[in-house]
């Protein structure tokens, strides 16, 4: 198991900085190498402006990871913070918090996405905060649910009697348990905050056209599709998926870990 | 029953205006300024500080952002929604018109990926372990990881640019006149739309089911069940669907939300004019009337779902409704 997760963030690790190495080469143009499609020279083929897809491609998954990683992040320090407030603070704290989630869950989340990204300018930091700010609802009502749990059991209600401060529970009992669930949920909410950076770019409300991203690529790919240039949206959204299903099998990997060592 | 309903209802009711006041005021603090998407920038250039602020007035731009709030949902409810910047048409002509054509599209494949959903997870989770498990739920995963628009663009790809089965795009044929449009040129152009829908909205029903339906076989009256000699096939029809039923109405409901989502991808992917690519539009366009409302409407899709799952869960299940009696 270890070696799997081991593994698959060296994979992850190589596309990011594959991605890094490739700034330069993802934006040459040479117009007199333009829709080839794939061969051994371009695995990926080139597009309309003979630009090298593979490189567009491998630079435009970094953005996308380096995107989802940092939203999900974010989303998380929210979630855990909320959550906890929620189950720790007093009852109209919790109902407003409470109120706070179902409000976040009342529209589709690509309309919220629509919606803050116009607010917060269409641009990399608009698509983080407008991720950042949309996936924290469900890992937050796991943590106070969870919280709420713990603090009606009978071990932490001994501990209490027996006199030991909030502060000692929280940090011996609570985030040991708690903690666990932050990771994996954090890392769950990795391929979440991946597609959906990838859809509000494809709408055309994410990063700019002059960055290779996924979203992008596939957008642009839209307009070649019917002059059957099919490697054009065929490759960049292969990779997305593989990237988002290594993010997955981590998540569910993490799960089990700790699933195994806590005995449930 | 009827208390229980009331509060939910009004509940329901202070979400949606609570989301069309975030949206307005969202809007507010974003940097389209109205004026200048109205007139267009050239035109706001050339006119003088008297003109622009004779604008201003008329249209209310300077005015204090809750009264201008206030009759904007006031003139929303009555059925004036405004006038849409791009369409220059009523916005609520331009909403009922796309509505009618989403509408269908998302209510077939809401009921098609439920209906599919639940049958393919408790096929799933009575045979577990075996290949037919493993191999639904593998394409359950694959599909919860592939994103709705580029699963969109490869079935444009195969059915209509290589097969040519289906059109590339729209909702009714190109060239053809309005009254000439059949039925059938209607749902030609509809089921690729679709079908990626509700192939969309399947997995996290699946997985879901399978989980569950896991759970309950694991229980122990169904070990009562088997001890007292009945066979899978009468545990699972007997036992199994009646409790796995309740937490999949659940997430049907919850799941408009995410067909809603998708919708907006996919009918950007077929160029299909409806309720989903009419917000990408509006946004794009800075056509706040016609974005609004499409907010409040898609608000209102989703938490009138979540207000008749609630109420379908009590009537199925009057263990709930004692419950709450009590508390």
């Amino acid at each position: 198991m270890k070696k799997r997760i081991i593994w698959i963030i060296f994979v992850l690790c190589a596309f990011v900085i594959a991605g890094y190495f490739c700034k330069e080469y993802a934006l040459v143009t040479d117009f007199t190498n333009k829709n080839i499609s794939p061969c051994i020279r371009y695995p990926f083929g080139t597009d309309w402006m003979g630009r090298n897809l593979f490189f567009r491609t491998l630079r435009g998954i970094s953005i996308s990871i380096l995107i989802g990683v940092t939203s999900a992040s974010i989303s998380t320090m929210i979630a855990i913070l909320f959550g906890t407030v929620s189950a720790f603070g007093n009852k109209e704290i919790d109902t407003i918090i409470v109120w706070l989630i179902d409000f976040m869950m009342g529209l589709p989340h690509i309309l919220l996405l629509i919606v803050v990204s116009i607010a917060a300018g269409r641009d990399i930091k608009g698509v983080i905060l407008s991720i950042s700010l949309t996936h924290w609802t469900s890992l937050a009502r796991l943590i106070r649910s969870e919280l709420l749990q713990l603090k009606a059991s009978t071990y932490i209600q001994v501990a209490e009697k027996l006199g030991k401060s909030k502060f000692y529970l929280f940090q011996k009992h609570m985030i040991p348990h708690i903690l666990p669930q932050c990771i994996t949920g954090w890392i769950l909410l990795f391929p979440h905050t991946i597609l959906h950076e990838s859809s509000i770019t494809f709408l055309g409300f994410g990063l700019k056209s002059n960055q290779p991203a996924i979203g992008i690529l596939l957008s642009e790919s839209m307009q070649y599709i019917v002059t059957g240039r099919w490697w054009l949206a065929v490759f960049p959204g292969c990779v997305l998926v593989f990237v988002v299903l290594l993010f997955y099998d981590i998540g569910k990997c993490f799960q089990k870990y700790y699933e195994q060592k806590s005995g449930v | 029953m009827i208390k229980y309903m009331l509060k939910s209802g009004i509940r329901m009711i202070l979400l949606i205006i609570a989301i069309s006041i975030a949206a307005f005021f969202i809007m507010e603090i974003s940097p389209i300024d109205p004026l200048q998407t109205n007139i267009g920038q050239t035109a706001l250039g050339i006119m003088s500080q008297e003109q622009i602020e004779k604008l201003q007035n008329y249209w209310g731009t300077n005015e204090n952002a809750v009264k201008r709030y206030i009759e904007w949902i006031t003139d929303f409810i009555s059925g004036d929604m405004g006038i849409s910047l791009l369409y220059r048409q009523p916005v609520y002509h331009v909403i009922t018109q796309r509505l009618t054509n989403s509408i269908w599209i998302l209510c077939i494949a809401w009921l098609l990926s439920g209906i599919f959903g639940v049958a393919l997870g408790i096929i799933s989770a009575t045979k577990e372990g075996s290949i037919l498990d493993k191999v639904i739920k593998g394409i359950a995963i694959l599909f919860s990881s592939t994103p709705v628009f580029w699963f969109a663009l490869i079935v444009l790809m195969i059915f209509s640019v290589w097969l040519k089965w289906f059109p590339i795009g729209f909702s009714i044929p190109i060239g053809v006149m309005t009254e000439d449009v059949t039925l059938l040129n209607k749902i030609h152009h509809g089921i690729l739309p679709t079908f990626v829908l509700s192939i969309v909205g399947m997995p996290n029903i699946i997985l879901h089911t399978r989980e569950k339906m896991n759970d309950i076989l694991k229980s122990d009256y169904i070990l009562f069940a088997k001890a007292l000699g009945k066979t899978k096939k009468q545990i699972i029809l007997q036992h199994g669907i009646r409790n796995v039923l309740l937490p999949a109405i659940t997430l049907q409901f919850a799941s408009i939300s995410e067909i809603v989502s998708g919708s907006i991808l996919a009918e950007q992917v077929f160029s299909y004019p409806g309720l989903g690519q009419i917000a990408v539009t509006a946004g794009l366009g800075g056509d706040m009337p016609l974005l609004l409302a499409v907010v409040v409407i898609c608000s209102c899709f989703v938490c009138g779902g979540n207000f008749l799952a609630d109420m379908i869960y009590h009537i199925i299940d009057p263990r709930i409704q004692l419950k709450g009696k009590n508390t």
